[in-house]
Formats: C-alpha cells, structure tokens, sequence
C-alpha cells in the first residue's frame, strides 16, 4: 500500500539522537492550538509514496546518520497511516537502521494491530503528552488524554524506549499540573529523555496561509527561563 | 650542505643534503592521539597585548576602517624601523611598518590604487613619489593597461570578466617560510647561487633569461631579510636553535613577504606539525613549558591578525572585511597513512580561545575522516564556539598535491614550496549565459561585447538551441580570459615580481593557472528551467531579451537531484575543457574553481535577470553553493549535490559556505559537536571539497548589525565565501546579503 507523505527533510537534528532523515506523515485528528504543521491535517493530502520509494529516498543519506542517527517519522500522527508504516519499518529494522516515531498517540488503541505492530517495531518513541489535565488537554488539542497515558504504560511494559516531549506554552500550565506531569513521568521505567520543548510562534504563517484563525495569538514564544523552570519543577517533583 | 649544530636530535639525512622540508617534517613529527586537556590558557603578556590589539582596532574602526597610513615610505623590507606593539610583552616582534596597524605605502601595483587608497582615508601621498611612479616607473598597473587589447577592456568594463589582479597584487604564493628556520638564509643564499650557475649554459632563451633576472633578485630579497631581522635584533643566517628562534625565523620569512606585497591573499602555510617538532625538542631539553610553548603560538596569530594592507574601495567592494587571507593549514594525513595532527595544532586552534574569534589567520582544517576522533571533536567545538574555521577535504587534495601542500588563499591547494600560482579572478558564466541568448550584447549596457554572435530569436527558450548557443559563447569567454591573465601575469611577473616569496620556493617552479566560475547555481537552475520548464522571453525594443517568464516547476541544484545536478557537472567540465585548450603563460596547469569570495554581490549587480528566476542586481549565489531558497530538501540533500561535482575539474577549489542554527544542529554542545563531525565525515567521504561552517541563528546577524556598537559583536567572525569576516565589517549590502541567505538557510 501507499503512504501520504507531506514532506522530508535529510538532516533533521532535533527529532531523536545524532542526524536523522524526518518524514512527516499527512494526517492528524488533533487540532493543537499550537501546532506548527496545520498543513499536514489533512490525511488525504501530500505526496503517494510507498513503502520502498520512502526507503530508498531516506537511506541515501544514511552516511549523514553517524552512530547514532537514522530515521524519524514525524507528522501529522504517523499512527493514522500504521499499516504503511509497518511496512516501511520492516525495512528499516532489516537494514538495522535506527528508526523513531514522533507522536502524540491520541489514535493509539490497544486492540489496533498495526499500531501495536508498529509500536514493536520501531527503536524509540518520541511521545508527546500535551498536557497532563484531561480536561486542559480537551481545551488544547480537542481529545482528552486518555489513550494518550495508556500508550505510554503499554510502551513501558513493553520497555520500548520512550523520550517524553513536552510544549511549554507561557500560563498554560501551573506548577502542580508540571508536578503531576513529573509524577507520571517518573512513574514510567522506560523514559531515556524528557525533552521540553519552548513553543513559538513559527507555525503561525501557515495557520494564516491555510485561511485559519491562529488560535494563541496573544501568547509569546517561551523564553529559555519559561524551559528551565519547567524542568526544575518536573526534575524536583515540587514547587520551586 | 653541512651538518649544522642546530638539527642536534632531528632525525632523517635527506633533508639535510639538500633542501626539504616536507622529509624533514615526516622524520622528525609525532603525531598525538589525545585530546585538548594539556592545553595551556592566555598567559598575562598574551592578555595585555590581545587587549591593546582590540582597543586598537577599536579606534580603527571609529576611524573609517584605517588608523594610520604612510604616504611617503616606499614599503621594503628595511625601510621602517622597527616597530612593537609592547616590545617587553611580545615573544615573536616584526611589524609590516614602524607602527601597529599603520598601512605601508605600497606603489610597485599601481600608483594610482596607492595614491587612490591614500586620499579615499584622508591621507595625502607624496608628490615626488607619485611622479616617480608615474612619469620614471611603470607599476603593474600601467604595464598591463598599457598591453591590454580594446576587446580585453571591454569584457572588463562589462564584468562578464571581472576582479582580475591587475589594480592589486595577485597575491596567492607561499613562501615556504619554514626553510628559514630549518636551514638559515645563507644556506639558502648559497642554494640560490648554485641554481643562477647552473642557468649560465647552452642556449640563453628568454625562458632562461628571465630566470636568471629572478633568481639574482631573489638572492637580493635573502640578504634583504637579513637586514630586516638585524634591526630587530636577530641574526638569522644560521638556522633556529629552539622553538622560540624557530617561529621568529619563520615569522621574518612572512613579514619579508607582506613588508613587499600586498597581494589579495598572503597565506602563512602549513607550519604546525614543523613548529611541533622544535618545541617538541625544547620540552625534552627541559628548556620550554607548555604555557610558554602556547604563549609562543598565540604571539605569533597575533601577528596574523595584525596583517593590514592600504586598500582601494572598489576592492574592498569585491572582498569585504579588510581581509588578507592569511591562510593556516592544519591536520591533515601524511602519505604513509599517519595522520598530521600534532599538539601543535590543538595548539593554533586554541588561539580562538586563549583571544577569542578572529577572522585572520583564516584557520584551515585539512579534514579526513581518520583524523584522530578528540581532534575532531575539538575542531568541531572551535566552529560551534566561534565559526571561525573552515574544513578543506585532505582525501581529495592528498592525491593531487601530496602531503605537503599548503591553503595559498581561500581555498586552494599548492605544494609548499616548489609550486606558485597564477591567479585569475573570475569570470561570469552567468552573464555569459545571457549573452548567448543576445547573440554578445551585454544585457546591461547594450554593447557589443562578445563578437557578432546568432541570437536566440525563439520566444520559448530551448535547451538544446541555448546550450549550443551557450558553448560557442564560452570558447570565446575561454580565448580571452585565458589572454586576458597571460598578460597579467606576464605583466606581473616583470613589474610587480615577489622576490621575498620566490627566494623561499624552488628556483624550478611548478605552476598553476588558477581561473575561476562566478554564477554557476544560476547557470545550472537557469538551464534546468528551458529544459524542464516553459521559459518565455520578453525582449526590449532593440530586440534584445532582458526578462524570462517561467511557467512550471523544475529542479534546482542543491535538492540532490541528479535531473539538476548533471547538468551541473556537465557545465563544470565544459568551462575548464575549453579553458584548457588554450595556452598558458610559463607553462601553467590550467585549473578553475568555483568560489566568489564576497564578490557575489558586485557580480550580480552587473548582472541582468535570469531565466531562473534570479532578479537584475540580485547578488549571485556565493562560491559553488545553491541558489538563494532553492534548498528545499535540507541540508545533506543540499551538500551531497554540492559533493557530486568533480574537485579534478575544479582544482582550484569548489567553496562552500553554510549557515547552521545552533537548534537545527543538536539540542546541547556536545550534540551538536557530534553532529558536525557526522556531516562532515558524509560530505567530505563523497569526495566534497570544502565547507565553511557558521553555527548562529539569524537572529544574532540582525542584532549585530543594527547594534554593531555592542561589545558582543567587536570580534564576531563569521565564515563567508572563502573567508572569515568579522561581520560589523561587512558593508550594509553584504550583511543583508549574508542575512537573506541565513534565512533560506536551515533554522
């Protein structure tokens, strides 16, 4: 079958450890005040790839990867397209070539076969928790975070290498809520990194370009003091 | 040659019978593993002097960009007195002139230009002397207008070729300043004399003639250096005893050289592992510290950042910054498949430490993916720290020059002493390409400057009628660029010749004839868009086409595209094929490379638009790098399109410079160090030849340039084409360039 791929990128950096080819995937439910990708929403969008063609286009560059580099599949929700991906990441677990998903699981259903053989079959997950309060998360994003929480106990029975991700936004959250976050967080025994991520204003062109309304446009990009705090509570586990 | 008490405990007999200093170096350098924890900080000498340097520059700056010029000295190597900037602080002393950063009056290139730079800073040069230079003298300048044809003055006048070396010293020789420490200018003295005996056989054609002049001035410029060094104290006839002799010895062999020549680039060589092997031995005689041995390093690239040159505006319009390049290679391997790294260089590289980031000496990494893992990482740090450094690719170069070769300018290769080269600019393959489309009439001026040429009369442009057009239009461009630099360097050669630099070189010279590509991302993308794409013509009233209208998408090079990247390798091979048709002066390697230096600016403004899409004005793309906003696919898609073009086809070089944010590159140092080394190792195993590399985000360029008052910014360096700049001294025009290509660049 074919994937629908909004783009590539060959040297990605940010997007798991050492140099990474990114996919990112079309399709998401989510509608996340802050996204930077609104233009990767739509499922049916994008360019049709299969599984060889996105293999073939990604490992040309694998003498960028290092040791420790390799393959990223961001989006859009690369859990929406599991079926193409388990095929692609037979490939890449055939050429033993370091693969991460990027997601923010809210598709993860645990009777999903494609998702779960997905899941096996990758060598990380960069798991993003938008927002530790179901109810805050509602507001943010339009899910709860149910699901969300429970791929992230699965991922640790299975003990698949997670990295959390976390967007500060500017008085989004108060210190309990970073505790609470922290708590589960520590509560999982497969969490390698805990990345917490300013949000900034980059991704407003393209809300602006696609027609939309940009949703948080009186809040500012986090300041590297709004980050260290953040982390000062989630490592400390109280209230600075 | 004898043996000398000074080479007590060096290794090897060869380079001791006669004169090499490359089997001197392979017998006598140890090579180190380790990382850069036994390097020694700033010593207080070194701090005070680095302080009184800036506060210097400082005033420079508040001054216009000169702080003191001569206006009725002759520039020779004894016509000053000797000048410090703190004698009791200074371990190495020699200045261009009595004073620091005042600029030596420079006439044997141009009186005009030494005439022009004076007055352009207030300063008033002497009479007598520019009616010596002008009435009882011919300079460079004048001899080359003098022989120049109407056509040559012409393509000049158009820029379709341009920046040439005949209103500046064309610079780019290297004296192998290393002799003077290892065997004492009488010995070379002596060399010399036996060379010019040898030349008084057979036949005296000019060839010989020539040489025999040459050698007797070069014999000169020896005793000449000899003078030099006794007014500062020092007898260097014999060779250096320690390493502190060592790096004098060698430094007067440079300051002979830019006491003498204001060549575009005065490069210092490849020294580290040769000053290694002396400060090697003066810690085994218990004689030198490691602190002390730094202190002589750092005083040294002091020097380096001292290098300062009287300079016209127009040619700080085509290299910008005050730039000298005064090139220092390091690292590198060695041809029994060691690699060269000593402490010595971990040494050079700690300079941008122990003072901060400096554009000059331009450092130079001679990279290799088997140089030691803790140098790497160390080099890879220096660039994430300051951007100053740029990386050169050994494994290409290796093959070509041997293990012995030094960075002459930006980017290009020569083998230390027994080789010089004749640089030539750049000409405008751009331009040449709309040409080709208007049959030789230049699209700015409406001139015709290529003969009578077919025009391309189709309204759609089509490739295989524009490529044709295209190549005729080239072997023209070819026959008149290669003339064009015989002349100037026939030229040079008589009036403007570099004794100091030759006497330290192999009286039988290898040489290179060093042409050079400006505009070839546009060329490639505009050739891209009539094949791919519907480019539509629009002509002015005299028929002639000054504007395309392109209707479709096609590739562009820098997207790893091979649809775009052929083409940029076919054009590559063209250009140097036909360049190597044509008969050189002395003999010369014919070679090309594609490399702008800042010079990308004053081309484009010359330049109408392009069937890519590129603008009128619109500054060229730098060096060999993609067209601004063409990379769309990131930035190893970017570097491995840039990789696929053939370094035997450019051996003067394929530069390129690329602006990496620290994010894009790693969320922590030492992830992004990582990194960098990960980059560098793909790019330069597919056979990549360069890489300037700046870690900062766009956000530091706009700051720095509307604040350029903040301390922050006094020594910020950046890498541009080919050099490092500090980036306050960029004209306004060349930091919005700098800042439009950041922004297309990976953030």
């Amino acid at each position: 079958m074919d994937g629908f791929i909004h783009s590539t990128e060959s040297f990605g950096a940010a997007d798991g450890p050492g140099i990474r080819f990114v996919v990112f995937m079309q399709g998401c439910k989510m509608r996340c005040k802050f996204c930077h990708n609104p233009d990767t929403w739509d499922l049916s969008a994008g360019k049709r790839m299969s599984a060889e063609q996105l293999f073939h286009l990604a490992v040309r560059y694998r003498d960028f990867w290092g040791e420790k580099g390799g393959i990223t599949i961001s989006g859009g929700e690369p859990m929406l397209q599991s079926e193409f991906l388990c095929e692609f990441l037979k490939l890449t677990k055939h050429h033993n070539i370091h693969t991460a998903i990027d997601t923010s699981a809210q598709p993860f259903d645990p009777e999903n076969k494609y998702i779960l053989q997905m899941l096996d079959s990758c060598s990380l997950v960069l798991l993003d928790i938008k927002h530790i309060d179901s109810q805050k998360h509602i507001q943010l994003t339009g899910y709860d975070n149910k699901n969300i929480l429970e791929c992230a106990r699965y991922l640790d029975k299975l003990k698949i290498p997670v990295y959390i991700r976390h967007v500060i936004i500017p008085g989004f959250e108060n210190d309990q809520e970073l505790i609470r976050l922290g708590k589960f967080i520590k509560s999982l025994s497969n969490v390698n990194k805990t990345e917490l991520l300013p949000y900034h204003t980059m991704g407003r062109y393209k809300w602006e370009a696609l027609g939309f309304q940009y949703p948080l446009k009186d809040i500012p990009s986090a300041t590297q003091d709004d980050v260290e705090h953040a982390e000062k509570i989630i490592s400390k586990l109280e209230s600075l | 040659m004898t043996d000398k008490k000074q080479w007590e405990e060096f290794k090897g007999s060869i380079w001791k019978k006669e004169i090499d200093v490359r089997q001197f170096i392979q017998d006598n350098y140890t090579p180190y593993d380790g990382d850069e924890t036994f390097l020694s900080g700033p010593t207080t000498a070194t701090k005070r002097l680095w302080e009184m340097l800036q506060a210097l520059q400082k005033e420079e700056r508040a001054k216009g960009g000169v702080l003191d010029m001569d206006t009725d000295v002759v520039s020779t190597m004894t016509s000053h007195a000797p000048g410090y900037l703190s004698k009791s602080d200074e371990q190495i002393v020699g200045l261009q002139t009595d004073k620091p950063l005042k600029r030596a009056f420079m006439p044997f290139g141009g009186i005009k230009m030494a005439c022009e730079a004076c007055r352009s800073y207030g300063y008033e040069p002497s009479s007598v002397l520019e009616k010596i230079f002008t009435e009882y003298h011919t300079t460079h300048n004048q001899a080359v207008f003098d022989a120049y044809t109407p056509e040559m003055k012409l393509a000049r006048h158009n820029k379709i070729i341009t920046g040439l070396p005949d209103t500046y010293g064309r610079g780019r020789i290297v004296g192998d300043y290393r002799r003077v420490a290892l065997y004492g200018i009488d010995c070379l003295i002596e060399q010399k004399k036996h060379d010019l005996a040898r030349l008084e056989k057979g036949n005296l054609n000019d060839e010989t003639i020539q040489l025999r002049q040459e050698v007797s001035q070069q014999i000169r410029a020896l005793f000449d250096m000899k003078k030099m060094a006794q007014m500062y104290g020092y007898d260097i006839s014999e060779p250096a005893n320690n390493a502190k002799q060592a790096i004098q010895w060698l430094y007067f062999g440079y300051l002979a050289a830019i006491k003498t020549q204001n060549g575009a680039a005065m490069s210092v060589g490849r020294i580290s592992a040769f000053i290694d092997i002396y400060i090697n031995r003066d810690f085994k005689r218990k004689i030198l510290t490691e602190s002390e041995a730094q202190e002589l390093i750092d005083h040294f690239v002091l020097k380096c950042r001292m290098v300062k040159f009287a300079r016209i505006h127009s040619y700080n319009e085509l290299f910008s910054g005050d730039p000298v390049w005064a090139t220092l290679s390091v690292a590198g391997m060695s041809s029994d498949g060691r690699h060269m790294v000593t402490k010595t260089d971990f040494r050079f590289l700690h300079t941008l430490e122990n003072m901060g980031p400096s554009p000059e000496p331009n450092l130079t990494v001679l990279y290799s993916h088997r140089l030691p893992q803790a140098f790497k990482k160390y080099a890879a740090k220096i660039s994430v720290d300051t951007s100053s450094i740029q990386y050169e690719n050994d494994g290409v170069m290796r093959p070509v020059w041997g293990d012995d070769y030094s960075i002459c300018c930006c980017v290009s290769a020569t083998k230390t002493g027994k080789e010089m080269q004749f640089f030539g600019a750049r000409a405008n393959l751009a331009k040449c390409l709309l040409y080709a489309i208007n049959g030789g009439i230049d699209e700015k001026t409406k001139q015709q400057v290529a003969p009578r040429f077919e025009r391309v009369t189709a309204d759609i442009l089509e490739y295989d009628d524009v490529l044709g057009k295209f190549e005729q239009m080239m072997d023209w461009l070819a026959g008149l660029y290669v003339n064009t630099l015989n002349l100037i360097h026939y030229m040079h050669d008589r009036y403007y010749y570099e004794a100091a630099q030759m006497a330290l070189l192999d009286t039988d010279l290898q040489r290179t004839f060093a042409t050079g590509i400006a505009g070839f991302s546009h060329v490639v993308d505009s050739l891209c868009a009539i094949k791919y794409a519907r480019v539509k013509v629009i002509r002015d009233e005299d028929g002639i086409a000054v504007d395309y209208e392109t209707e479709g998408d096609f590739p562009r090079y820098g997207n790893d595209d091979d649809r775009a990247d052929d083409i940029a390798r076919m054009i590559l091979k063209t250009f140097i094929n036909k360049i190597s048709r044509h008969t050189t002066y002395r003999h010369s390697q014919p070679t090309t490379s594609i490399l702008t230096i800042t010079s990308n600016v004053v081309y484009g403004k010359a330049t109408g638009n392009l069937p890519d899409g590129r603008r009128a004005g619109q500054p060229l793309s730098p060096g060999a790098n993609p067209s601004y906003g063409a990379e769309k696919r990131g930035l190893a898609a970017s570097l491995c399109s840039v990789a696929k073009l053939k370094y035997t086809y450019a051996l003067d070089g394929i530069s390129n410079t690329q602006t990496i944010s620290p994010s894009a590159l790693g969320n922590t140092d030492s992830e992004r160090c990582e990194n960098l080394i990960s980059l560098l190792d793909a790019y330069f195993q597919r056979g990549a030849h360069h890489l300037n590399v700046n870690v900062f985000g766009i956000d530091k360029l706009i700051d720095a340039m509307e604040h350029p008052e903040k301390e922050e910014y006094a020594n910020f360096t950046i890498r541009v084409s080919g050099y490092a700049v500090k980036f306050i001294d960029l004209t306004r025009e060349q930091q919005l360039d700098v800042i439009a290509r950041s922004a297309h660049e990976f953030i």
